[in-house]
């Protein structure tokens, strides 16, 4: 096996040194009959080539989001990754390195992390943030967790704009600490107002947590809602999806945000059909002892000179085991890692450019398809992802697309499998990758399926 | 010979500024095209500010994270014995097959006819799980080692719930991983420690002593975090489902095992298996991971969702909790489908080596631990008698009277060019050296490596306890300052204010 | 009224109707470099042996216990800004927090310094 070094020559020598007449013998505290002498009902092993063609078989099975014009989103969004990025993230010294627990042989790791912090607390406009989380959804279930111990209550009221698959992680991880979860899930014909979310705050509601822009794409200025939520001393968190928005929309910070949360994978991560993704959590500085997940800062060596260190890991469940401020203990490095070099190469002028170009395609795209029969635009506002509502339920027009070659959007009926009541509304996403044949084939598309 | 260098570099090691203090406004490292002005609709909330980042160009974003790169030290530079970690040779076959189009490129939401490639992916690589542990169910999921824990403590506390039984106490051995008990206690449970025995393993009858009808179950990792196979593991099995209990194995170290011994067969009913650690998916410096949980009759109803199940002749994925009757899920435990980019590099992995391969995996990761158990154990002190599984445990008895700590001769190991062994855990050892060779190293590299050891240890005895106290001294950064980075946080850049 | 001294290793001075509390020289030399110290907001109501705050070295976070029942009516603001107070000064400057009494006769149940000397030597 091309992976295993030892020879048979070394394992008898080796095994002479150990004392041992077996490798079986070094197991000789298995329990009886629990230690298998052949190997189990799987197939033998193969070398490299049949591997990659077995797995080139599979991929073959699918159509690519990059291989047809496609307009999916909904939490997950296709940009055009440089090459550099990928370069970068397969170097052995990124790939193979582990958590920077070392930090003398580890300053790579943890200074790109502090650069990654310094991007996510700069594009949310924030404090400071922590060195990743596992995707958006964690995140976000991590500050209503993190709300609740900074302000000792138990109550999160969630806007009906939240993503579902966020509302369901963080009912799942609020479900066994006594933490209530509040608010109905939305609708993409009404928008709730921040007087409406204010209404369900009381003196036990430790965080209201929105989405910006919401998951049916429409963009709300949040700072009265934040100034609510302040004078009956609750926090607001604000969740995102889609990292390029920033670009060209206020950050939330500018609202009064206590803490900003989401999905990093928009910036130089593969869509992967849903993972490893990369999440962004951001908040102020009065709270960062509150945070869960790993945190760099700077310092200095023994010679004086600057360098990096993994900090405050006393929140950690390494050292406060059942008083950790969270389970988690590894991050997403390498996904915060392709998120810091694309961040890089994009630079100001770049990042705003891009959150231009996929707004300018979305506006293109919502024109186009609102001129079709039986199609209309639903979003006053929206960024790169906006709602329509289409004359026939959504899924079929979806799977007719598919015949056509375009992955058309994603269904409401998907995210909301329980509501019937959406079945007609189809959420579609446009970034820079989107050319105008593209738009075109979905309106055309669209025209065929709905006449 | 010593001198400084006016630019502070050292040959190879090439002081490096931060992206932020680099940038040139104008600079960019991607040429996207002129925008057309067309009129915004973002409701009026058009960003009116710079965002901060700085520009650069293509060339000095890759000459940036090339020289931040020679900072680090991976697998693939040297010896990494990092217990507990598993820092296994990461084959490039399985970052080339992610990459794939078809794999790489395909939408969380798309279709399930567009899909069926992947869906039959994650199948396949769900067998190879359950094949290997003897499992019958199992759930793909979660995100990491650490959510698979969770996973599989929630669906314990929902058949509790489901039972109508309020237990709340978990059994957790001292020896256990942090992450144990902060799981335990984020799915409302209460956190009781069991007490090691002189041979490093749970307290059989401390154990029992603490069983009640208050006892939800146990998390017991096997083989444990001192790097023993738990030989009275049936027995906490049987005794712990006689009190009514369930038995959540921690898979961290399943890496020992595979292939020659099935979970299963021990009386489990929850464990997560760390793609990383025994399928070899890269850690890229922390993550990201992937934590499949498998699960026994008992607790496979209350999976999370989504799961893949077969339907005729493809494959459909189940996204809602009412969708199957038979099912109660606890919930959802991340955003889409799980880490379909671990599964393709663990499932390539395994093909790779296959039934075979695996069993020579696991035998040869013991086998190379036991050796260097042995080439040390004179001069180190061992932690606890007889073999080990795929890690060496000592404890820092042997350097007592030298005034060197396990963390100063883990600095010196560095300027050897090693990895440090894992440090002061586990917590129940003093001063632990948790060393794991892995099997992808050669009979070489790890002689040379329990060379280097002996002779800092014989170095350690003669008294030269000033040496170690101030290593490394050949890294890119001497021993940084963990103080002053806890005590006044710095944890982003700023622009210096004028 | 002299200082008195738990097991736990805190001391505490009674004042005025108000007890200072802290942790000792012995604690803080066993702490190592002290690095945060997250106090109880004041109005806290404590009971004795339960949590009061928490005292963190890079490496270990230890909780201090309440040494009393009572409640909290100030904190060492101080610590905030400058935890290394608790090593440079644990038994002065270094105070955590002042607390009122429920039951002042809790206070004879904690040892003398002699007594606490002793305790610490037979550790």
């Amino acid at each position: 096996m091309r992976y295993l070094p030892l020879t048979r020559a070394d394992r008898a020598a080796m095994l002479e040194t150990i004392g041992a007449s077996s490798v079986d013998e070094l197991y000789h505290d298995v329990p009886d009959g629990a230690l298998l002498d052949a190997p189990v009902d799987l197939p033998a092993h193969l070398g490299e080539m049949q591997v990659e063609r077995d797995m080139a078989a599979l991929a073959g099975e699918n159509m690519g989001a990059s291989s047809v014009p496609s307009f999916l989103g909904a939490g997950a969004y296709r940009h055009h990754v440089p090459a550099t990025v990928d370069y970068v993230i397969q170097r052995g010294e990124f790939l193979t390195a582990y958590t920077p627990y070392q930090p003398e042989i580890a300053q790579g790791t943890l200074q790109y992390l502090f650069e990654f912090q310094t991007q996510v607390a700069s594009i949310t406009g924030m404090d400071v943030a922590n060195a990743s989380m596992w995707d958006g959804a964690t995140s976000c279930a991590e500050a209503v967790l993190m709300a609740c111990r900074a302000t000792r209550r138990k109550k999160a009221v969630l806007s009906g704009g939240l993503h579902p698959h966020y509302r369901e992680v963080t009912e799942t991880y609020c479900q066994y600490s006594d933490t209530e979860v509040a608010g109905r899930d939305g609708h993409p014909e009404h928008q709730a107002t921040a007087e409406e979310l204010n209404d369900l705050i009381d003196d036990q509601t430790a965080c209201v947590v929105v989405q910006y822009p919401d998951v049916f794409g429409r963009i709300q200025d949040h700072t009265q809602l934040a100034e609510l939520c302040h004078a009956k001393g609750a926090l607001l968190v604000v969740v995102f999806t889609e990292a390029v928005a920033f670009g060209a929309i206020k950050s939330p910070g500018s609202f009064g945000a206590d803490i900003v949360c989401g999905e990093g994978q928009s910036i130089g991560n593969a869509l992967n059909y849903g993972g490893p993704y990369v999440g962004l959590f951001a908040t102020t500085q009065k709270l960062v002892r509150q945070m869960p997940g790993r945190l760099c800062g700077e310092t200095v060596d023994q010679d004086g000179k600057r360098g990096f260190v993994l900090t405050l890991s006393t929140r950690e469940q390494h050292i406060r085991r059942e008083k950790a401020t969270s389970n988690i203990c590894t991050n997403s490095g390498l996904c915060s890692l392709a998120f810091t070099v694309h961040m890089s190469l994009l630079g100001e002028d770049g990042y705003r450019r891009l959150a231009t170009l996929n707004h300018e395609n979305a506006c293109k795209a919502a024109d186009a398809i609102d001129a079709v029969d039986g199609v209309s635009v639903l979003n006053d506002s929206f960024f790169n992802e906006f709602t329509v509502k289409l004359s026939k339920p959504a899924a079929e027009v979806v799977e007719t697309l598919v015949a056509k070659g375009v992955l058309g959007g994603v269904p409401l009926s998907r995210l909301y499998p329980n509501r019937s009541d959406l079945d007609n509304y189809l959420l579609v996403a446009v970034t820079e990758t989107n050319t105008d044949e593209d738009i075109a084939a979905l309106a055309s598309a669209l025209k065929e399926a709905l006449a | 010979m010593t001198f400084t260098t006016h630019t502070g570099n050292r040959g190879l090691v090439i002081e490096e500024q931060l992206i932020f203090e680099q940038g040139q406004a104008g600079r960019t490292g991607v040429d996207l095209p002129e925008p057309q002005g067309t009129k915004s609709r973002l409701g009026g909330l058009d960003r009116d500010s710079n965002v901060g980042l700085p520009g650069l160009s293509e060339p000095q974003v890759v000459r940036h994270f090339t020289r931040l790169s020679q900072k680090n030290y991976g697998i693939d530079a040297g010896f990494f014995p990092l217990g507990s970690c598993t820092m296994k040779h990461n084959p490039r076959l399985n970052e080339k097959v992610a990459r794939l189009p078809g794999l790489s490129d395909l939408h969380p939401m798309q279709p399930e006819s567009t899909v069926q490639g992947a869906l039959k992916l994650i199948d396949e690589c769900a067998h190879w799980l359950l094949v290997l542990t003897g499992m019958p169910a199992v759930s793909m999921s979660p995100a990491a080692g650490a959510q698979g824990e969770l996973c599989g403590m929630m669906a314990i506390r929902a058949a509790l719930d489901a039972r109508g039984e309020n237990r709340r106490r978990v059994l957790v051995p001292e020896s256990a991983h942090g992450t144990n008990p902060a799981t335990a206690a984020a799915c409302g449970f209460s956190v009781d420690s069991i007490p090691a025995t002189e041979d490093g393993r749970v307290d059989l009858a401390a154990f029992e002593a603490k069983l009640g009808d208050d006892v939800a179950g146990i998390m017991l990792t096997n083989p444990n975090t001192c790097g023993l196979f738990e030989r009275d593991v049936r027995k906490i099995a049987d005794l712990v489902h006689e009190a009514g209990g369930y038995f959540y194995c921690d898979g961290a170290n399943f890496n020992a095992i595979v292939g020659r011994v099935r979970p299963a067969d021990l009386g489990i009913d929850a464990m997560h298996i760390n793609l990383h650690k025994t399928f070899s998916t890269p850690h890229g410096g922390g993550g990201p991971g992937s934590g499949p949980v498998v699960f026994s009759d008992a607790l496979a109803p209350f999976a999370p969702i989504p799961y893949v199940v077969k339907k005729g002749d493809g494959f459909h994925l189940v996204e809602t909790a009412d969708e199957d009757d038979g099912m109660q899920p606890f919930g959802r435990l991340k955003g889409f489908h799980g880490q379909m980019g671990m599964f393709i590099r663990a499932l390539t992995y395994m093909k790779s080596h296959g039934a075979d391969g695996l069993r020579q995996a696991s035998g040869d990761a013991v086998l190379n631990a036991n050796y260097l158990l042995a080439r040390l154990k004179d001069k180190l002190s061992v932690a606890f008698p007889g073999y080990c599984m795929h890690e060496a445990l000592f404890d820092d008895s042997f350097l007592k009277d030298t005034g060197v700590s396990t963390l100063d001769l883990a600095k010196a190991i560095i300027d050897e060019g090693f990895h440090p062994m894992t440090m002061y855990f586990p917590l129940v050892v003093h001063g632990a050296l948790l060393i794991e060779p892995t099997e992808t190293e050669t009979k070489e590299s790890i002689d040379q490596f329990c060379d280097a050891i002996l002779s800092l240890v014989a170095k350690a005895e003669s008294g030269d306890a000033e040496f170690f106290k101030n290593a490394p001294y050949l890294t890119p950064r001497r021993r940084l300052d963990e103080t002053a980075a806890a005590r006044k946080p710095v944890l982003r850049w700023k622009p210096e204010t004028a | 009224m002299a200082k008195k001294f738990s097991q736990e290793h805190e001391w505490i001075e009674f004042e005025g109707g108000v007890a200072t509390v802290g942790i000792t020289d012995y604690a803080q030399q066993s702490l190592g470099d002290i690095v945060y110290v997250e106090l109880p907001d004041v109005g806290k109501k404590l009971t004795k042996d339960g949590d009061a705050a928490v005292v963190e070295s890079v490496k270990a976070a230890s909780d201090v216990y309440a040494p009393l029942d009572g409640e909290i009516v100030e904190i060492n603001e101080e610590l905030d800004a400058n935890p290394a107070l608790v090593n440079e000064a644990p038994e002065t400057e270094g105070w955590f927090f002042k607390m009122s009494l429920s039951d002042e006769s809790q206070l004879d149940e904690l040892m003398d310094e002699a007594a606490y000397k002793e305790f610490v030597e037979g550790l």
